[in-house]
């Protein structure tokens, strides 16, 4: 198992976010939290990328109990997240984006990493385009591209996305989506976090339907897809 | 008509950047040749005595000194609001704690030798910004400033009520760097554009004493020098990339493996070191230090510097920091009219020019990727 999650209790003050939550993301998956806005799915995420601290409960990466360790140094183990809307730095240039996200790395100078960013400008063209633009300039869209791109650029074993459809247009979803697919299939594991269920229920191997900081329902993506009661709570108004 | 406009906004965009591009294109050669001429016409500034730059009622070597030491201060106070975007509102507690360093440790109890004193009070000033930075820089944005405002004023404090250090009265007799004396420059007098030598005007090379200031002109401009030097190569190396990460998205740029808590306490505590430096120098020109020196006014000042010229820009700081403590020497007959001249400075410029007045520029190597960018371009058009 890559990632096990076990027993999270997280809390903003007095008021808890997340309850007992318990879930696994087997290596080379895509397995998605889904459900609405206040749920707990970001916080989740936060916490697996470590920029939030838990209250009980366990974080296991690759085998290791990662739960105290700070965000940057789970960086270095393989752990990378694109942050949920304009977590890019504005200020530098798309490229310079690109190498933020390479931080960690030490083969900066080497053909590999040439090679990685090759890979992300071919899964991203548009990025390809905008290279010496600076990030603050993009469209929405591109914006999120580029933090999807920039958070492969550390090479990591887990990508976590945080709502990488938020306020993108219907056709670029579907691009996005594509995209995230691809990423899985050339061996990155994903653990993505959506509102638009159809979409990442479509994507996911397994998924995760969370309700004020639980999780109330798993399952794989088809099954949830195809389960009546989700249906009705998450896809009815879905197009 | 497209076309036209492209190929007017491509002019005017050129004729914008012409200067730094003309200055960036120059042969090494010739870079060097300029800046070895522009720093020994710094040195001689003193002695020229440059009819309209002068100060005609105080003495314009100190008036330099003065100026160069808060350049000095704005360049360590704009690595930590303009690199790595921490607000930090009592600069000045650091500058404090360099003065009290020295003047501590070279006056009657202690009676070190000046070149001694100054590293130690140097560093008890770095030591001062990690203490400072450790436990506060958990907190962001405006709790911080809140924070360093505190600090400044306890530093200020402590130094009143302290007998040990003075108290209210301060600490006389603090040491001078050695002098040796080597030989005599003499000035020049100006009449209406014709310069002559005085001969009965001079400032000994290097001979540091209450009467003649330049010679801790000449002093403190080298320390600028070596400053600039080491900004200039931090910047430019992972450290300065991780500053910037800090300053645009702390979270995103935790979420890329910066500590980002590190790199914000090194910020702090280069920070302190230079202010801590300016500070130290300041205390062995002045010869007694008291506590009204060390005023809250002063951050503000720091600040106004730093974010008139332009934070996070280097050259921007220097310009800053000149005009806020060169202007009211200069036109000192305007004394009393000061604050409220600079109060409405800094509304105007708030409104028209919030930036500062030189912003940063991008990083060289941007730029160098768009000018690339740039010549592709171009190419594929000329083969269209």
């Amino acid at each position: 198992m890559l990632l096990t999650v076990e027993g999270l209790c997280v809390n903003y003050g007095r008021i808890e976010a997340l309850r007992d939550i318990s879930f696994e993301v087997p290596e080379g998956s895509v397995v998605t939290l889904v459900g609405a806005n206040g749920a707990g799915k970001t916080t989740t995420l936060k916490t697996v990328s470590g920029l939030r601290g838990v209250r009980a409960g366990k974080v296991v990466f690759a085998g290791e109990d990662i739960t105290h360790l700070p965000a940057h140094r789970r960086v270095e183990r393989g752990v990378s997240q694109a942050p949920e809307g304009r977590g890019i730095f504005p200020g530098m240039t798309v490229r310079e984006n690109l190498e933020m996200g390479a931080y960690v790395r030490k083969d900066r100078k080497t053909a590999a990493y040439r090679e990685d960013t090759e890979r992300v400008l071919t899964l991203f063209p548009r990025l390809q385009e905008r290279i010496g633009q600076s990030a603050g300039t993009l469209s929405g869209g591109e914006q999120q591209m580029l933090a999807i791109g920039r958070g492969l650029m550390a090479r990591p074993r887990l990508l976590l996305l945080d709502e990488p459809s938020m306020g993108l247009a219907p056709k670029l979803i579907q691009q996005i989506f594509s995209i995230v697919t691809e990423i899985n299939q050339q061996g990155t594991t994903v653990l993505l976090v959506e509102q638009n269920a159809a979409q990442a229920l479509k994507r996911a191997d397994h998924a995760h339907i969370m309700e004020t900081g639980e999780i109330v329902r798993s399952g794989t993506g088809a099954e949830l897809a195809g389960d009546d009661a989700v249906k009705a709570a998450y896809l009815g108004g879905d197009i | 008509m497209s076309d036209t406009t492209t190929e007017q906004t491509g002019a005017s965009h050129a004729s914008r950047r012409s200067f730094r591009e003309r200055v960036a294109g120059l042969p090494k050669p010739v870079k060097i040749v300029a800046w070895v001429l522009l720093a020994v016409l710094l040195y001689l500034l003193p002695i020229i005595n440059p009819p309209i730059l002068t100060t005609p009622d105080i003495d314009f070597g100190g008036v330099l000194l003065t100026v160069t030491l808060y350049v000095l201060v704005a360049l360590g106070l704009n690595i930590v609001v303009g690199y790595a975007g921490l607000l930090d509102l009592g600069y000045v507690g650091f500058y404090a704690v360099g003065a009290y360093g020295v003047a501590v440790l070279t006056s009657q109890q202690a009676s070190w030798p000046f070149l001694l004193a100054l590293p130690v009070a140097v560093l008890a000033a770095l030591v001062s910004g990690v203490i400072l930075g450790a436990p506060t820089l958990r907190v962001r944005g405006d709790y911080l400033a809140i924070v360093t405002l505190g600090f400044g004023e306890i530093i200020r404090l402590i130094a009143v009520n302290s007998e040990s250090l003075g108290a209210a009265s301060g600490i006389p007799g603090v040491g001078t760097p050695p002098s040796i004396e080597l030989f005599d420059v003499p000035k020049l007098v100006w009449d209406g554009g014709v310069a002559s030598v005085n001969v009965d005007d001079t400032s000994t090379f290097l001979l540091f004493s209450v009467v003649d200031l330049i010679p801790y002109y000449w002093l403190t401009l080298t320390v600028v020098f070596l400053v600039i030097w080491a900004d200039i190569r931090i910047k430019a190396s992972r450290v300065g990339r991780a500053w910037e990460a800090c300053r645009e998205d702390e979270d995103a740029a935790e979420l890329m493996g910066v500590p980002t808590f590190k790199f914000k306490l090194l910020a702090f505590a280069m920070g302190a070191f230079i202010g801590g430096l300016s500070g130290a120098l300041y205390a062995g020109k002045q010869g007694f230090i008291s506590p009204n020196s060390f005023l809250l006014l002063f951050s503000i000042l720091f600040i106004a510097a730093v974010v008139v010229g332009g934070q996070g820009n280097r050259w921007g700081v220097i310009v800053g920091a000149v005009l806020v403590a060169y202007l009211p020497e200069r036109f000192r007959e305007f004394t009393e009219w000061r604050v409220l001249v600079f109060g409405i400075a800094l509304m105007l410029l708030a409104s028209f020019r919030p930036q500062g007045l030189l912003p940063p520029r991008r990083t060289v190597r941007a730029r160098k990727l768009e000018e690339r960018l740039g010549a592709l371009q171009e190419g594929g058009d000329r083969r269209a």
